[in-house]
């Protein structure tokens, strides 16, 4: 798939507070798809989304995102490119000062000059496709947890991106907000041809979506392909992390004890 | 004992890290051309949360210190009869130096906590992070504002402070305790000099504010993105900002006053 990815890790290596995050990994995310990113929780998988984001920078290796060498690249090429690129963080990340309207405004007035009516149409569009016509008027405050996911994927398609990364999307959501999100991913990366790059720990949901996954545990990628192909892996890691999600007592977070033991993390994190 | 010696080490290190990382913060937000369209209404806002709703705590301030002064003032003076120059002591003293150095005091701790805490949390709630990654550069539209609110505030507010106190030292002296109105003005008229006393009080207040500003938005920008860490952001930012402006303060008096 080396012509079609949009984004290219090679060799990565990245470490942080002296511990090593990353030990050469290699991964390609393919255009126009939704890959999915699975692991334990902190195995850096929030972290590799950084790199691929360019506000942090590997110790060696290369990042490249539709051919641009992102570690190398001049601040305002890299907010040029960041322009391009949507990110959905875990916790909204929604300005908390201003309204729901004005937050998904808010790319479109510092990067347009556009009149004020195209923006009150643009905003309350990617409301509709959201679902949140209606709360526009809303202080970030007041909107429950799934809401302001939802927000924040408005404000992050505002510009129309060519990539979008979702920051477990699913994590601490009802099965209602959950449901919605997974609607919306997959209609937003099939009805816009986004790329889309998935990081969670939430195996059915991410599995269910996605055309590409891979597992990330212990710097490494230890697994990657279609989910048939996963699901079939022989490696038992990949099994036991695949299979050990729904019977431990927190079904949607950490893996049981079982499961960290077999993965050797010898404290995780 | 060895250590001591490497902890003294590690400890300097960190303090030459710490000042060379707000070095660099401060060179990035002063080098970004603000753009006046963008920037002006983002100044004025900041200006309004740092300068405007800081004005009850200082004008309070400057009035009750006025009175105290004029109290004192008349209690010495008048021993040696020469209560006259009531006036004069309290303008003195407050243009030179209570006026820039309580309101620098006042204003770290009223304005300066407020800035490291809401930027703190900003970043805590990858608020900063999120500016970042939709290409907005929040040293920019963040921090820059948040800087120059804080130095165009504090040298006004210094000044309102200096006028207010005067006023209550005036209420005190002429009003309450019966020096002439005439002599107690123009002792002050006499001996107060634009440039030495006025100016340098300004230049100190200038000198303050930016100080203030400075560590303020850096502590925020710099703290540990959790809930201790942005507490002991805020502590810091009112301990370092009310040392800083102490320590400037007898640097800026030897240097305008200490030609003897």
């Amino acid at each position: 798939m080396g012509s079609t990815a949009y984004i290219s890790l090679k060799d990565v290596v990245f470490s942080r507070s002296g511990r090593r995050i990353f030990d050469g990994i290699t991964l390609d995310i393919p255009r126009g798809k939704i890959t999915a990113i699975m692991g334990p929780s902190g195995t850096g998988k929030t972290t590799l989304l950084r790199l691929i984001g360019g506000q942090l920078r590997p110790d060696s290796g290369s990042v490249r995102v539709d051919g641009h060498e992102v570690p190398r690249l001049k601040r305002k090429a890299l907010y040029a490119l960041r322009e391009k690129m949507g990110m959905l963080f875990q916790s909204g990340a929604l300005f908390t000062d201003l309204s729901v309207f004005e937050n998904v405004a808010f790319p479109l007035r510092v990067h347009t000059k556009l009149p004020e009516d195209m923006i009150h149409d643009i905003v309350l569009m990617k409301l509709e496709a959201v679902g949140l016509r209606g709360a526009r008027h809303l202080m970030p405050s007041e909107l429950s947890g799934g809401m302001t996911r939802r927000v924040a994927l408005a404000r992050s398609i505002a510009l129309d991106p060519e990539l979008i990364m979702y920051d477990e999307p699913f994590a601490g959501q009802d099965p209602i907000a959950m449901g919605v999100l997974v609607k919306l991913i997959r209609d937003l990366n099939s009805s816009m041809g986004l790329t889309s790059v998935l990081v969670s720990h939430d195996v059915p949901e991410s599995l269910s979506i996605c055309h590409y996954a891979c597992i990330i545990a212990d710097g490494k990628v230890i697994g990657e392909g279609t989910p048939e192909e996963l699901k079939a892996h022989p490696s038992d890691q990949v099994q036991q992390f695949l299979q050990g999600q729904p019977d431990g007592p927190v079904p949607f977070h950490y893996p049981a004890d079982d499961a960290g033991k077999d993965f050797g993390l010898g404290g995780g994190a | 004992m060895l250590d001591r010696i490497a902890s003294l080490g590690r400890l300097g290190l960190d303090i030459v890290a710490s000042l060379g990382r707000s070095g660099r913060f401060l060179a990035g937000v002063l080098s970004g051309v603000p753009r006046p369209v963008t920037g002006f209404p983002l100044l004025v806002k900041q200006i309004y949360a740092v300068g405007v709703l800081s004005l009850a705590i200082v004008v309070v301030s400057g009035l009750f210190i006025g009175m105290v002064l004029g109290l004192q003032g008349y209690t010495i003076l008048s021993d040696y009869g020469s209560e006259a120059a009531i006036g004069q002591m309290i303008a003195l003293t407050l243009v030179r130096e209570l006026g820039p150095v309580v309101t620098a005091l006042l204003f770290a701790g009223r304005a300066g906590s407020a800035l490291t805490a809401e930027i703190g949390l900003m970043k805590a709630t990858e608020q900063l992070s999120s500016m970042e990654m939709m290409g907005v550069d929040p040293l920019r539209r963040v921090i820059a504002p948040r800087l120059w609110a804080g130095f165009i505030a504090m040298p006004i507010l210094a000044l309102i402070f200096s006028v207010v106190g005067i006023w209550g030292g005036m209420l005190v002296g002429v009003e309450w305790l019966g020096v002439f109105e005439g002599s107690f003005w123009g002792n002050m008229q006499s001996s107060v000099d634009f440039v030495d006393d006025v100016m340098n009080g300004f230049i100190k207040s200038v000198v303050f504010g930016f100080v203030c500003a400075w560590i303020a938005v850096f502590q925020g920008y710099d703290c540990v993105p959790t809930s201790a860490g942005i507490s002991s952001a805020t502590t810091k930012t009112v301990v370092y900002s009310s040392l800083a402006v102490l320590g400037l303060d007898f640097v800026l008096t030897a240097v305008m006053f200490g030609d003897f």
